[in-house]
């Protein structure tokens, strides 16, 4: 097991946006999480690499486990972050070169050495699927690039930290259908080495890519189980008529 | 009806007309004072030579059978000066501004935005007291015996008033720039791990780039065009210096405007010379506001770009746009 969650309960001041939330997320395993909007999909992926500290008035209770490690624990928040990568909905490179914006993590976790740098860069960019498109513009500003490339590229930021984890917040919901078949590809291709979760909105996605599918409804997770049993026959009415799109 | 609208018409264009009036108002003042500026001003250049006036080293107005009209001294003081603020006044004033803009707790912030406005306020005036009274007696006393000085009036007391006195300006713009540095990208370096000083001095601070150099831009107009306070606690000695020589005292363009203004005798060419200097502080005013405006304009592109992709991106807003 990657990560292990049992009675997690968060609440955004007196607003509880997550309710007794338990399940297990297996390493190398593709992880979607689906649902209708505000059912709390991104508040539990920012809770797996505590993005919510940011947010002020935010709580939360219950366990959530790191191989083993008690996440919210004594553990280092830096630490946790370099080993749950995040991509987020929209691209949101640096404005810097895009050089500089692969090589701000591990200059972040100290790594100074110039050849390591440039054999990190090299290696994200590959790993992410775009090292061909960008190896000829290295030095220039990541600003000019496609929203595609952009995204791909900051796939490629985040697996500059060698993370264990990478969490994706509909990575391809601002992207045009090549590039999102881009990304779908990359995921599948990264959970050799990686164990990927991913919030999307769109079902054919989440059975292409996913191997696990948890639905979320009002906080709760309704659902959870094999991709190909939750859209072939659902348990729960409720989640067959989401997925079937007879919800609300 | 129709004499009611014919009504409503009138009363639109009158207004119309009192509106354009009063932005003529501004506009007509700044064409004054150029007409003023340049007619009164280019000639005395073209009668002391431009290359003597702006180059020449000897300023001796009221020496009849030699005088001596060449302004480089003050022009080389404005800039000594205005640099020495901006070493002061700059880092002090982004450090300040990231403080306030990223990790001032909000009761604090209370205080220190208000403080920061009054501090605005305060007229040249009494700044130049606080000089006069604190910065220069402290100089005097920390180098006046071992450099054999007469009195703390130096350049690098104008430095330390005009530093301070730049602080508001350069910290009120940088901090509305490093605010407006979209919150993704925070998060961003975050999520790599980086802590959150390292997150806001390597990836905030350089996304706001054009915006702080648009705030020191802005420093360096407010520090070149200060008379008062420099005049207080500058020396005024009208003599060329050297820029290590920072425990001298010197003129600028302003000071000397302000100290000769008094006495000068109407329509001579002393009086030409010294609109003449104000002609080239006007250029370099001038010139400042263009960089200013160049890095604003960098800055809001940047922007408008940033926004446009947001739109795109996010299909919510989409949606209740078509609704
Ligand atoms: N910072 C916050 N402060 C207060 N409430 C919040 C905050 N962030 C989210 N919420 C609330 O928590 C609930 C869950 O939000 P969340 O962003 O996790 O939903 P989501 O499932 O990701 O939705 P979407 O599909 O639209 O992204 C929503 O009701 C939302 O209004
Ligand atoms: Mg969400």
């Amino acid at each position: 097991m990657k990560f292990v969650l049992s009675e997690v309960n968060l609440w955004y001041n007196d607003f509880q946006a997550l309710q007794n939330v338990s399940m297990d997320i297996k390493a190398n395993e593709v992880t979607a999480f689906i649902g209708p909007s505000g059912c709390g999909k991104s508040t539990l992926i920012k809770s797996l690499n505590r993005m919510n500290d940011l947010i002020e008035g935010c709580k939360i209770t219950g366990f959530i486990q790191l191989d083993g490690e008690d996440v919210y624990g004594s553990m280092d928040v830096n630490l946790l972050r370099k080993r749950v990568g995040m991509v987020f909905q929209k691209p949101n490179p640096f404005p810097m070169s895009v050089y500089d914006n692969i090589a701000f993590g591990p200059r972040t976790h100290g790594i100074k050495n110039k050849r390591e740098l440039d054999e990190i860069v090299e290696k994200s960019l590959h790993d992410a699927a775009i090292w061909d498109e960008v190896k000829d513009r290295l030095k220039k500003s990541a600003l000019g690039l496609s929203g595609g490339q952009q995204q791909r590229l900051c796939i490629a930021r985040a697996l500059s930290v060698s993370p264990d984890v990478l969490l994706m917040d509909e990575p391809t919901s601002a992207l045009d259908p090549i590039s999102t078949g881009k990304i779908e590809d990359l995921v599948m291709e990264l959970k050799k080495n990686y164990t990927v979760i991913i919030v999307t909105h769109n079902m054919q996605q989440a059975t292409r890519i996913s191997d696990k599918t948890a639905f979320f409804l009002l906080g709760e997770v309704i659902e959870f189980g094999d991709t190909d049993q939750i859209f072939s026959m659902p348990r729960d009415k409720r989640c067959e008529d989401y997925i079937t799109g007879r919800f609300g | 009806m129709k004499q009611s609208s014919a009504a409503l018409k009138i009363r639109e264009n009158l207004m119309r007309a009192v509106f354009f009036t009063a932005a003529l108002a501004s506009i007509v003042a700044v064409a004054l004072i150029c007409v003023f500026l340049f007619s009164q001003g280019l000639p005395a250049i073209f009668n002391v030579g431009v290359s003597e006036f702006l180059g020449g080293t000897r300023w001796a107005p009221l020496n009849s059978s030699d005088p001596g009209f060449g302004i480089l001294a003050f022009i080389l003081g404005s800039i000594y000066v205005t640099a020495g603020a901006i070493i002061l006044g700059v880092p002090i004033g982004i450090f300040s501004a990231l403080f306030m803009a990223r990790m001032c707790p909000k009761g604090l912030y209370r205080f220190i935005k208000p403080a920061l406005n009054l501090m605005a306020g305060v007229p040249s005036v009494i700044y130049g007291f606080f000089g006069m009274v604190v910065i220069v007696p402290a100089i005097f006393e920390a180098f006046g015996k071992q450099f054999d000085m007469m009195s703390g009036n130096t350049m690098l007391a104008a430095s330390i008033i005009l530093g301070i006195m730049i602080l508001p300006t350069v910290i009120t713009i940088a901090e509305t720039n490093l605010r407006a540095v979209p919150q993704e990208l925070y998060e961003g370096a975050v999520a790599l791990g980086a802590s959150h000083e390292r997150a806001v001095f390597k990836v905030v601070l350089p996304s706001a780039r054009s915006g702080v150099m648009a705030a020191v831009v802005l420093g360096v107009g407010r520090a070149i065009g200060e008379t008062m306070a420099v005049q207080m606690v500058a020396g005024n000695q009208p003599a060329l210096r050297l820029p290590w020589e920072f425990l001298k005292g010197i003129r600028t363009m302003t000071t000397n405007i302000v100290i000769e203004m008094g006495y000068v005798e109407y329509g001579s060419l002393h009086n030409g010379a010294l609109i003449a200097t104000g002609v080239v502080l006007f250029v370099f005013i001038l010139i400042i506001n263009t960089l200013f405006s160049i890095l604003n304009r960098d800055k809001q592109e940047k922007r408008s770009l940033l926004s446009l992709r947001a739109k795109r991106g996010n299909p919510d807003t989409k949606l209740t746009k078509e609704q």
